[in-house]
């Protein structure tokens, strides 16, 4: 065995045996991976990402949410409202500097999500979306119910974050964006990565199999439940603050119904359950519906059907993904290694 | 097990990086070199805008952006601007303010565009303001009639161009003080800046006691059940409205179910006869025609009508829609978008022939207030002034068509300002239908 071998798979025993600094290898591996990539986009581009980064920290909260407490929810849209307004109102009308402002905005949607979530424990199936629909469709019409304090349709706008000066006089704001949502992203993902790979993920994977036998076993499944829609809750309330600060604008048009579907659709796209998957999930959410503009701008359709064809393309593609990869796109990769695996064994 | 499970995160990371970095790498070969600005080359200068082709604004004003690019065309083939073609990239943000900052993001920072032309809508627009003005990226001839782009001070690179709401308010509140004194009026506005200023300038002339109700609606709603009912038992007899096409529809078919009639009178971005009859007779699933229900509505204009064929700017309009946009009805909306594409040839004609953002918007500030063209009435454009046209022509629906009566009337915003007859009439348009310099 040459030194190297021994040397990386010395490296490997303490990095198997602890979550926490797998966890950290990992959030470090994405910094570098994101610096690289934030450095080498063009500004726009930078956008889409601090997009795609935001999206994760949504889905990622969703994800565990689903797949792993077994509970749905559709109003996450809504919490990410929450999470925007919050920033809006610190940034816009109180001058808070960006890093205690998001802070603020996590523990606000944890807060609003805590009652969601105690609620919900004790809610299942299609009641359990229900109610979460109802949250979903009523929290945002709050900001049009009370226009003096949420801006009615107008929204609020925030004036957008300064990157600090030893970043360079040619550092643009795009990029700056991109570093916090992407550091957002981050904290989601080390957050998570600790949450299911502890006691309390195997508790919540107990759960989700088989509430009698977990609390049999001693679980508190309702105090479980709790937390982890408090959690997902205050994912949510991350990615909708990061939202604001990449749009500098809290408007109730950007935390439709559709949102919250459009994050399920993410969650069960990417693979569910799965943080992995909520990385395709959110590349899916930003890629797709630009590359359906762009399809159908080029075709140079009449007007009427030219106009609508981007919805349509997105629903066909939605299906079609959804019949070729019924475990969303990472249940897709794991069952090709498996075939591959196979076939090599076979093979040799 | 475990490790796999981390080299799986790990490995989906790495993929997205690189599929990013790629992405980035194939969109960054179109910028080109040797120009005065972005955008702007030796043979082709582009603007991009962001529309509702589809959602709640989409019917009619879906129409303007393809009408404008169809006027372009039409200056293209003739050798276009100083040998430039004007390319118009058209994005739709669906009316929804957070896509509308996404679209503009894309034009300036991925597109390279040289300036926003047009782009829709009050609340959608108010989002990038800010954006376009820091970035120094002219934002020509904004198509909404908000008060709000009138600050050549704060927001130097912003240009209004139609009247805006305040101006039209108020010269419809006089109307219906000196026709309808002492009738109960009803007001439905859209919540936003489009609508309250319009209420200023209702609310600046006529009476504040003979407003009886004044109903807001957000946009995107479905139902405008509760404010007309409200409307209808506050006993107003003048419903005035500043909404949009698709609400102007809805309201009045469902005063039309609750067997209320008041007479209309209307802000002219809700009003086009054709695009309304469409409206109606979708929404009421074909049980009504609309131009019936329509008829009579009062509103106003500050282009020449477009179902006066005899004009000779509508007839070049004509000949240009029938060439380069023959889908297109010709209706309001498509007038609306050759003549702001008209105005841009005249300021791209007076910013000369080294073209820079800051020279275009140097040319309207200085020589804005003196072009004539299709509209009835002089631009308001100074260093501090971005208003765009300063009054309108009172209009009766009749029909299909938009039948202008009385003299043009101008005002300046300002509450209190009066308003003045304009009697320098309407120029003849240029034989080639092009605006020299």
């Amino acid at each position: 065995m040459s030194p190297l071998v021994a040397a990386v798979a010395g490296a490997r025993q303490p990095l198997e045996r602890s979550t926490l600094l797998r966890s950290l290898g990992l959030v470090l591996l994405g910094a570098i991976i994101l610096y690289l990539v934030s450095g080498a986009l063009g500004d726009y581009d930078r956008l889409q990402l601090a997009t795609g980064a935001y999206y994760f920290a949504a889905l990622a909260g969703l994800t565990v949410l689903i797949g792993w407490s077994g509970q749905i929810s559709l109003g996450h849209g809504a919490l990410m409202a929450v999470g925007a307004y919050t920033v809006a109102l610190l940034i816009g009308d109180n001058d808070w500097s960006v890093l205690p402002a998001l802070v603020a905005a996590v523990v606000v949607s944890c807060a609003v999500a805590a009652p969601l979530g105690a609620a919900a424990s004790r809610l299942r199936g299609p009641y359990l979306a229900g109610a979460t629909l109802a949250v979903a469709v009523g929290l945002p019409a709050l900001a049009d119910r009370f226009p003096s304090a949420f801006g009615g349709s107008n929204g609020l706008t925030i004036n957008p974050p300064t990157p600090p000066s030893w970043l360079g006089a040619n550092f643009s704001l795009e990029h700056w964006e991109a570093w916090i949502a992407c550091a957002g992203a981050l904290v989601v993902l080390f957050v998570l990565y600790n949450l299911t790979h502890s006691g309390v993920g195997r508790s919540l994977r107990a759960v989700r199999d088989d509430e009698i036998a977990a609390s049999l076993c001693g679980l508190r499944i309702g105090r479980l439940q709790t937390l982890t829609f408090v959690i997902s809750g205050g994912c949510a309330g991350l990615a909708g603050a990061l939202l604001a600060l990449a749009l500098q604008l809290a408007q109730p048009d950007a935390f439709p119904l559709e949102l919250s579907l459009s994050l399920l659709t993410g969650v069960v796209l990417g693979g569910l359950g799965s943080l992995t998957g909520a990385i395709w999930g959110a590349a899916v959410l930003v890629l797709l519906p630009s590359w359906t503009n762009d399809i159908a701008s080029s075709l140079s359709l009449s007007q009427n059907v030219g106009d609508n064809l981007p919805f349509a393309i997105y629903g066909v593609v939605l299906i079609a993904a959804m019949l070729v990869w019924p475990s969303g796109i990472q249940g897709g990769f794991m069952a090709l290694r498996r075939l591959m695996s196979t076939q090599r064994r076979k093979a040799g | 097990m475990r490790y796999s499970r981390m080299s799986r995160v790990g490995l989906a990371l790495v993929a997205v990086g690189l599929v990013s970095a790629l992405v980035a790498t194939s969109g960054y070969s179109s910028s080109s070199g040797g120009s005065t600005a972005p955008g702007v080359t030796a043979t082709s200068i582009t603007f991009g805008t962001h529309q509702p082709l589809t959602g709640p604004a989409a019917p009619g004003y879906s129409e303007i952006a393809p009408a404008s690019q169809a006027y372009f065309d039409y200056v293209n083939a003739h050798g276009g601007v100083f040998g430039r073609k004007i390319h118009l990239i058209i994005k739709n943000d669906e009316y929804d303010p957070t896509l509308t900052v996404s679209v503009v993001h894309q034009l300036v920072l991925q597109d390279n565009v040289f300036g926003i032309f047009e782009g829709l809508g009050t609340p959608t627009h108010t989002k990038v303001v800010g954006f376009l003005n820091a970035s120094k990226i002219p934002d020509m001839f904004v198509a909404s009639g908000c008060p709000c782009w009138d600050n050549g001070t704060t927001q130097p690179y912003t240009f209004g161009w139609q009247p805006n709401y305040t101006i039209e308010g108020k010269i419809l509140g006089q109307y219906i003080k000196q026709h309808f004194a002492g009738d109960k009026i009803g007001v439905l506005y859209q919540d936003d800046d489009f609508g309250n200023g319009g209420l200023a300038g209702i609310e600046d002339e006529v009476p504040a006691s003979s407003i009886v109700s004044k109903q807001p609606y957000q946009s995107g709603t479905t139902s405008l059940a509760t404010q007309i009912t409200a409307l209808k038992s506050s006993g107003a007899k003048i419903l005035v409205e500043f909404t949009v096409p698709i609400y102007t529809a809805i309201a009045r078919l469902t005063s039309y179910t609750l067997g209320w009639s008041p007479q209309l009178v209307v802000s002219n971005v809700g009003i086009d006869p054709i695009t309304l009859a469409g409206l109606l007779k979708v929404v009421s699933k074909g049980k009504v025609s609309g131009d019936a229900l329509i008829d009579g509505a009062i509103t106003d204009g500050y282009l020449p009508s477009f179902s006066d064929t005899s004009n000779p700017w509508i007839k070049m309009f004509l000949k240009v829609k029938a060439k380069y946009d023959p889908s297109a009805p010709f209706d309001g909306n498509v007038e609306y978008g050759m003549a702001n594409a008209y105005t841009l040839v005249q300021a791209l004609e007076a910013a000369g022939k080294d073209l820079t953002r800051q020279g275009l918007v140097e040319a309207v500030d200085k020589y804005g207030d003196s072009w004539r063209g299709p509209g009835l009435v002089p631009f308001r454009y100074t260093k501090t002034e971005h208003g765009g046209y300063g009054g309108v022509q009172l209009a009766k629906v009749v029909g299909s068509s938009i039948d202008p009566f009385g003299p043009v009337l101008t005002t300046p915003p300002s509450a209190g300002s009066p308003i003045t007859s304009y009697t320098g009439g309407q120029p003849a348009p240029p034989v080639n239908g092009i605006p020299s310099d």
